[in-house]
């Protein structure tokens, strides 16, 4: 509808105005102003509190010749990998399952999908005590008798980031086994007949023939488990607070430690907008496309 | 993004049953393939199950049976003391009352925050699809791509404005901050739920001399209930299970759940108490959990919407 039409348009308009200053506060003084803020700074020497004295590029240059910081761009890679890899793999295997027309559907999916109800904190604590070599499940296999057995990802810091994949694969996969259902439901069954007719095997169909059609559906899932990944925290704190050592740090903690424990902000900004910098590259240009480019109709 | 609307009417949705005979092929009930496909199925449930269970166990046995014992053993003596510790006695630092402050906390953020952050952006997403000014998208654009943003960047700004509003470190803060980061996927949602409404009717009622005001409050809001709850579960459970914000604008004496749970469990002094530790986690994700299971397809609906917000 195009407002040129109706009269008096300044005083009809002047509601919605005011219903959207929050909006407009939000996506301007916080998204815009913040954002820019933030990377302002992240060129000063800021420590202790922000002040704008500029030393160019040093907080850069610091940060990654910081080893705590090269180890949080590794996991973050592993942890990144096994996450899209494996919820794909995963999501689409269970979807694909639940799709054979079974009975016990939604008891099924209930199943799969409640890790998801609860916070990252509550996964990363029940997985830590799963996972505690003395009294888990490194201890129940001993006791089997199998006394030689070493299963202790959290306390081992060569693999302690695939322990924590492990819970966040845990929490995760049953969304993506949703939005995978949800794709293939939206397969017509006449692509399914044809298929049957001419003869072809069915996990051909499902290589060859569906997964390119649920191509919108994968490039929508990719982007959720990306966002994720850039963003994982809590479940870091509350399984292994970032140890042993420094084995299991991300950069998302690295921001918020840098930020308000060390009490050197310059640090933190720079992390922080390394991150974006890292989102910027991989996400907005989708997320424009997506819904930018999209017009009311 | 998925058609959100899909995922819940998907798996009701009769688009298999064309004309002519349906249902499947009768066919023999312990055949491979069903052997093969639920046996499959129940396997991957119990695993995802174990969690559950393992933490249900540990938190009903005492501290002697766990360090004998198997994690996986049902209890040989049930005791609801790790459940009693958890919720009024266990210590945070120098509270000792448990983790009933934190759930009175979490309490007195949520249902402001999810009221507020509704309230804000049903109006938004109303303003968005029905009275669009110039400049609008412009701004919607923005929130969106916002979303996208790693919190991490935008914490330390918010606390500078919180602090010069004098409510940094208050729960009024937090409920601030939730609702600004709930906007964007929220405004998203109603934009998308008021877009499809038939515009005869905000015409017809335009004619009739409904104001802005007026048409959402008599035509937009009981029209559009499902939407409501599908944001209020959203809002409920990610605002529940927030921790990152918790811990930036709070205070120890107003920490949300989350943070005391991590509190209590991750603390490095005394002897740790691992089945008050589970009774506590359990606690901490029974709201979600509930909602969860009242509210079935509907939060599938609303976490595929939510999901974006990461």
């Amino acid at each position: 509808m195009s407002n040129s039409e109706r009269p008096s348009q300044i005083l009809r308009n002047l509601n919605a105005k005011i219903a959207s200053i929050p909006m407009i506060l939000t996506a301007l003084v916080v998204f815009v102003g913040g954002t820019a803020w933030t990377v302002l700074y992240s060129f000063t020497n800021s420590k202790l509190l922000p002040r704008l004295s500029f030393v160019g590029l040093d907080q850069y240059h610091r940060l990654w010749s910081t080893s705590r910081w090269l180890v949080s761009i590794e996991n973050l890679l592993i942890y990144g990998a096994i996450s899209l890899v494996f919820s794909l793999v995963i999501g689409f295997v269970l979807a694909a399952l639940l799709d054979q027309k079974i009975r016990f559907e939604d008891t099924f999916r209930t199943i799969f999908l409640y890790p998801f109800a609860l916070s990252f904190i509550v996964t990363g604590l029940v997985w830590q005590w799963l996972l505690n070599p003395d009294f888990g499940v490194q201890r129940v296999v001993r006791d089997l008798g199998w006394t030689s057995f070493s299963f202790d990802p959290l306390y081992n810091s060569s693999i302690v980031i695939y322990g924590i994949s492990i819970a966040a694969l845990w929490q995760g996969t049953g969304l993506i086994m949703c939005l995978m259902l949800a794709g293939l439901r939206g397969i017509d069954e006449d692509i399914w007949k044809a298929a049957r007719v001419d003869g072809i095997p069915m996990w051909k169909t499902y290589l060859f023939i569906v997964i390119p059609m649920m191509r919108p559906v994968f490039i929508t899932t990719l982007v959720i488990i990306a966002a994720g990944i850039v963003k994982v925290y809590d479940l870091v704190v509350a399984q292994t607070s970032g140890g042993p050592g420094i084995a299991s740090e991300v950069p998302a903690k690295y921001v918020y430690d840098y930020m308000f424990f060390a009490q050197n902000l310059g640090q933190g900004f720079a992390a922080s907008t390394m991150m974006l910098l890292s989102v910027v590259i991989v996400i907005v240009p989708w997320a424009y496309l997506e819904f930018g480019g999209r017009k009311r109709g | 993004m998925v058609d959100v609307a899909s995922l819940s009417t998907g798996a009701q949705a009769p688009r298999r049953d064309a004309a002519g005979p349906s249902g499947p092929k009768p066919r023999h009930a312990l055949s491979r393939r069903n052997i093969f496909l639920y046996g499959t199925l129940i396997v991957v449930a119990l695993y995802y199950l174990l969690p559950l269970y393992v933490m249900i166990v540990t938190s009903l046995k005492g501290m002697p049976e766990i360090r004998l014992g198997n994690i996986f053993s049902p209890p040989m003596e049930i005791t609801f003391e790790p459940w009693v510790k958890a919720w009024a006695t266990a210590c945070t630092g120098l509270n000792c009352d448990g983790l009933s402050r934190g759930f009175w906390n979490s309490v007195r953020i949520t249902v402001p925050s999810v009221i507020l952050s509704i309230a804000i952006a049903s109006v938004n997403g109303y303003a968005l699809a029905n009275w669009r000014f110039k400049g609008a998208d412009t701004f919607f654009v923005i929130l969106i791509v916002g979303a996208f943003i790693p919190y991490q960047v935008m914490i330390y700004p918010i606390v500078i404005i919180l602090r010069e509003i004098g409510i940094y470190g208050s729960l009024t803060g937090l409920v601030i901050v939730h609702s600004i980061f709930g906007m964007p996927i929220l405004t998203l949602l109603f934009r998308n739920y008021f877009t499809s409404m038939p515009e005869e009717l905000f015409r017809a009622a335009r004619v009739d001399g409904a104001g802005f005001w007026g048409i959402y409050l008599r035509i937009m809001l009981p029209m559009s209930l499902p939407i409501f709850v599908v944001a209020i579960i959203l809002q409920v459970t990610g605002i529940w299970n927030d921790f990152l914000f918790g811990v930036v604008y709070t205070r120890p004496d107003t920490y949300p759940m989350t943070v005391q749970l991590n509190n209590i469990v991750n603390s490095v002094q005394g002897v740790k108490e691992y089945n008050v530790n589970m009774a506590a986690t359990i606690l901490t994700g029974l709201v979600p959990l509930i909602v969860y299971f009242i509210s079935g397809k509907l939060f599938v609906r609303g976490i595929a919407a939510g999901a974006v917000k990461g």
